[in-house]
């Protein structure tokens, strides 16, 4: 592992953390609950317990271009062991939406997941399953995805070919809109 | 005559890959006098990934649902999926802590909402408004093969003062309402371990290693089937065995049903009413046994007749050798 410089603080990071998560990471003594229960750890470059030593350290750069901050999926173990009643999981959700914000993704495929989720969410009202399949194997280019599940389903007849279109799909893609306008007003 | 009505908010996957978990849902409710009242033209909760996007665009796109709800007049909302579930329950709380939150939530929608919606898990509402001696009462079948590893999953019970219902750790919702209608239920220690939930398409070896861990243990605590209450628990666990069993050499063949296709079979519906056949893990070999509960009641009796006089018998041999 890369030696880190604990001399360079980024004191605005923290601040922006701490505002965005209404959490505050200063009370975590490292007592390693976190990890210790996490089912991700084995996967994350970063256990939980140093993303938080590192966020009290102020390294913005190693967490936000991290692999952990995308591979966990907020499955709240490390939030309900915490013994200083951190939201660690709402502290990791609040560092992925300040790098995607940021532009870096260390992890493309989940992102282009969750993209695609959401323009089908935006697009139809409702998650169009086989869309979202076919729209993330064509752009993140592996094609083959899940093809094998692919008899096992049709034959279940578990997966709709065309999407359902809610009458209200535009007031959907309204949320999206003024979500986006308020973002580019704030100047984010 | 339905005692109770309630919202009913199924969400996407319970159209598309979980329809079995929607239409057992359904029957179950019917079954235990529950009316259910579909909100019209309800949209995605937006699920994980709007919350990697933004907090309040996340809590806007799953309050959309709850004011629609609102304006039926419900005050509670079955959410038989954890996530939608979740969804509804964070925007719900985050609104109602931070004022200047939920205005900033309610500007995004064309119509505010006022929080008065409780979300609620099928579970929750069997066990806290249904009971579980109604739920005892209905049985009309026994399914005396099934051993069942109750599964909970990440984010039904957890974080606790967000999901209000049940122990964080060890859930027990499941495990009561199995024991009420006669299914014998495994000491199983998983029951909260991550699958690997929305992974399954972008970290498809990720998620195939956590459910080996889940599928093994099931295996080691005696289980013959695991009993789920989401969606993404049953793809992963159950779609995706194949894929555990070639990535890791194993030979899993554990059928995941759904709590409500459980229920569903010990209330007597037909395991075609019960959609068993979408299931891709067959459970036929343990849910063809299935007798009937008078039938099991007389089985029952005649072998408590039979120990009775067995008894009885090596008593009287007893008395004799006695005697001489």
């Amino acid at each position: 592992m890369d030696a880190i410089n604990l001399t360079i603080i980024d004191r605005n990071f923290i601040e922006l953390v701490k505002k965005e998560s209404g959490e505050n990471p200063y009370l975590c003594y490292q007592c390693g609950n976190c990890t210790a229960g996490c089912p991700y750890t084995t996967f994350f470059d970063y256990p939980v317990s140093q993303i938080m030593r590192l966020l009290q350290t102020g390294q913005k750069d190693i967490i936000l271009n991290s692999r952990a901050i995308w591979v966990c999926a907020t499955c709240e173990t490390c939030t309900t062991r915490c013994p200083c009643q951190i939201d660690v999981a709402h502290i990791m959700d609040t560092l992925r939406i300040i790098a995607r914000r940021e532009n870096r993704v260390s992890e493309k495929d989940i992102k282009l997941f969750y993209d695609e989720f959401l323009s089908s969410m935006a697009k139809y009202g409702r998650i169009y399953e086989l869309g979202l399949l076919l729209g993330y194997n064509i752009k993140s280019g592996h094609i083959m995805t899940d093809a094998d599940l692919g008899p096992k389903v049709l034959t279940k007849g578990k997966i709709h070919f065309l999407p359902k279109k809610i009458k209200g799909r535009d007031k959907v893609s309204k949320i999206f809109e003024r979500f986006k306008d308020r973002t580019r007003r704030d100047g984010r | 005559m339905a005692d109770r009505e309630y919202a009913y908010y199924s969400g996407c996957s319970l159209e598309g890959t979980a329809v079995e978990y929607d239409i057992s849902v359904r029957r179950v409710m019917e079954a235990l006098g529950i009316r259910l009242s579909e909100p019209e033209d309800w949209s995605c909760c937006g699920s994980t990934p709007a919350h990697t996007v933004d907090h309040l665009l996340a809590a806007a796109l799953a309050a959309r649902n709850l004011t629609i709800i609102e304006k039926m007049g419900f005050n509670t909302v079955i959410t038989p999926c954890p996530s939608c579930m979740m969804a509804f329950k964070k925007a719900h709380h985050r609104m109602k802590e931070d004022i200047r939150f939920k205005d900033e939530v309610n500007s995004l929608l064309d119509e505010p909402y006022n929080l008065n919606v409780q979300s609620k898990s099928a579970l929750q509402i069997i066990i806290e408004d249904i009971g579980l001696e109604k739920v005892k009462e209905r049985v009309t079948h026994v399914m005396p093969d099934l051993k069942v590893a109750p599964y909970y999953g990440c984010i039904l019970n957890r974080p606790p003062e967000i999901a209000q219902f049940d122990d964080p750790e060890n859930p027990l919702s499941m495990d009561k309402i199995f024991t009420a209608i006669g299914v014998e239920v495994c000491d199983f220690a998983f029951k909260v371990e991550c699958c690997g939930a929305a992974y399954g398409v972008p970290k498809r070896d990720m998620v195939n290693e956590l459910t080996y861990k889940i599928l093994s243990m099931a295996v080691d605590c005696g289980a013959n089937c695991v009993a789920v209450a989401c969606p993404l628990c049953q793809q992963n666990l159950d779609l995706r065995q194949q894929q555990v069993n070639i990535r890791k050499n194993t030979s899993f063949n554990i059928p995941v049903l759904y709590f409500s296709q459980i229920m569903g079979l010990a209330y007597g519906y037909s395991p075609e009413e019960m959609v068993i056949d979408k299931l891709v893990v067959n459970p036929d070999s343990l849910i063809s046994s299935r007798i009937t509960l008078s039938q099991w009641n007389e089985m029952k009796a005649r072998e408590a007749e039979a120990s009775k006089a067995k008894k009885k018998e090596k008593k009287n041999i007893e008395k004799i050798e006695e005697e001489t």
